[in-house]
């Protein structure tokens, strides 16, 4: 590695930094890729059907046989579309959801940017996601994905509340937004005790619910209705236009299991104490979060609409606030290393 | 020049060029996305600034929120934009009065040094101005801050109560009563005997 530095002089910053960006990006690409694979097949089996089986052995090559096809069609802009804008949509939703990784970490060490206030980043970027849905929507210049875009859009808006909240319990207890002392505040004698998600338990559940919504993933994906709107914002987009679309809802998707993973079930920590610590605790938890994702899919009928609305402002928000000043008064008291 | 002047002249650009386009832009929704480049841009010259909490609640509210609202409205509305135009340069004395303000206040800002206001010196990296803020807020302004909530909270409040129409013969229910709602109530079990024979002898 010296050597490398050593040739590369100045420039060495950049390139290491742009090789991390790939270490990061690439697995996490075949990760989209293999969730889509996985849904499929864990739905099946849920339905008592097989999913897909025949592309390789188990089906395994399926999503590249996808990704191939997808490529490889026209990518078709609609009639009156505003064209810069269709464009621009699916790359603004596919942005935010690869940046939020940057400060993500994966054990105590690797970490692409410790930053002091990684939580609030991730806030902040993924807020930014909302832009790709309202414009594809809008750039369209169809109704139906209008419509759709509209839907959703409101429902994105309405559950970040929620989930900010949430995470208000989390930076609380933790007292940092420093996403590696979050998960170091975790750790302690008892293992799994430790984690966060027992004393903000009802944060931990609205955090989760509102996740999902916010993904507009199933039992709110009103965005799809196949009856009135077809399949909401992106119906007027094809080839890889459309695909990026989709591989922005999975990394999100992956995105969410990951925070939920660090922020409320200990990140790396061992959840027995005499195990170590690793990335691979990690990694399992995430797959447990997405496989909860999947399971809702298959268990839960939609939501109606004016429900998705009530559940997020007039339960969800009152249930984190009571809880932050039940928290904050406990925090007060001798009481309050049941919080830490 | 080294590189941060570079970085904040190429953001300055950014800024002025989307401060522009806001108000030159045709499509209204061209012009709301100017604005958000705007607000983004403003974020990164605060980062400059090293002021990362405000940059990110920056970005955060005005841009994750405040703007997609906005975005929605614009798109919503049908807008005339020749009509829009019409006074355009009926507002050129005020726009004026507004710039010269404007510009009074920043010389006030960049000539603080004659006037005594010492410039910040730079924090070491591991100072973290989330925390510094907050203790502020919290403890030597809480009063202004709580004064500040209760402001918002009214306006909210008003803007609620201004569009809010109790409209008579609404289909709307209450999930309450709903989840309240027992078999009995709306299922009655009746015990019929066979009548298919009877049936059978009125056909014929």
């Amino acid at each position: 590695m010296e050597f490398f530095q050593e040739l590369l002089g100045p420039a060495w910053t950049p390139v290491w930094t742009l090789a991390k960006i790939v270490a990061i990006v690439a697995p996490l690409m075949i990760g989209v890729a293999y969730l889509t694979y996985a849904e499929r097949r864990i739905i099946g089996f849920m339905q008592v059907r097989l999913g897909c089986n025949r592309v390789g052995p188990f089906g395994l090559l399926q999503p590249i046989a996808d990704g191939l096809k997808l490529m490889f069609k026209e990518i078709v802009i609609p009639t009156g579309a505003s064209r810069g804008l269709y464009i621009l949509a699916p790359v603004l939703a596919m942005a935010p959801a690869l940046a939020a990784w940057a400060v993500i970490p994966f054990t105590d060490t690797l970490v692409l940017a410790n930053i002091d206030a990684g939580l609030l980043y991730i806030m902040a970027v993924t807020s930014m996601g909302v832009y790709g849905v309202v414009l594809a929507g809008w750039a369209s210049n169809s109704k139906y994905a209008f419509l759709g875009s509209m839907r959703s859009a409101a429902q994105i808006v309405s559950y970040e509340i929620a989930m900010g909240f949430a995470l208000v319990g989390v930076l609380m207890s933790a007292q940092s937004l420093n996403l590696v002392d979050i998960v170091n505040g975790q750790k302690g004698e008892w293992g799994m005790l430790e984690w966060y998600f027992l004393p903000l338990f009802p944060l931990f559940l609205v955090y989760l619910i509102s996740g999902v919504a916010e993904l507009n993933r199933a039992p709110f994906d009103v965005a799809e209705g196949e009856s009135e709107i077809v399949a909401g914002f992106h119906v007027d987009y094809s080839g890889m236009a459309f695909a990026i679309f989709f591989l922005a809802e999975y990394a999100n998707m992956i995105l969410v299991a990951t925070l939920t993973s660090l922020l409320f079930l200990g990140g790396w920590l061992s959840p027995v104490p005499f195990l170590p610590d690793g990335f691979h605790w990690l990694a399992a938890k995430i797959a447990f979060v997405l496989f909860l994702f999947l399971w809702f899919r298959a268990t839960f009928p939609r939501y109606r609409y004016d429900q998705i609305m009530r559940l997020g402002w007039k339960v969800f928000i009152p249930v984190t606030l009571v809880w932050l000043v039940l928290m904050g008064a406990v925090m007060q008291t001798p009481l309050g290393y049941l919080f830490h | 020049m080294d590189f941060t002047s570079l970085v904040f002249y190429l953001f300055s650009a950014i800024l002025v060029v989307a401060g522009l386009r806001v108000v030159t832009a045709r499509n209204p929704v061209h012009s709301a996305l100017a604005l958000v480049l705007a607000f983004f841009t403003g974020a990164c010259l605060w980062m400059l600034l090293e002021a990362e909490f405000l940059a990110i609640t920056l970005v955060l509210v005005y841009v994750g929120a405040v703007m997609v609202l906005f975005l929605f409205v614009v798109m919503m509305l049908d807008i005339n934009i020749e009509e829009m135009r019409r006074g355009f340069w009926d507002y050129l004395p005020l726009a004026a009065l507004v710039a010269v303000l404007m510009a009074i206040e920043m010389i006030t800002v960049l000539a603080g040094e004659r006037f005594g206001l010492a410039p910040p010196s730079p924090k070491p990296a591991d100072y973290s101005n989330t925390r510094e803020l907050g203790l502020l807020i919290y403890t030597d302004y809480v009063y202004a801050f709580e004064l500040a909530a209760v402001i918002l909270l009214v306006a909210i409040v008003a803007a609620i109560a201004l569009t809010l129409r109790r409209r008579p013969g609404r289909k709307s229910v209450d999930p309450a009563e709903q989840v309240k709602v027992r078999r009995a109530d709306r299922v009655r079990l009746v015990s019929l005997k066979p009548q298919k024979a009877e049936a059978r002898e009125e056909e014929a």
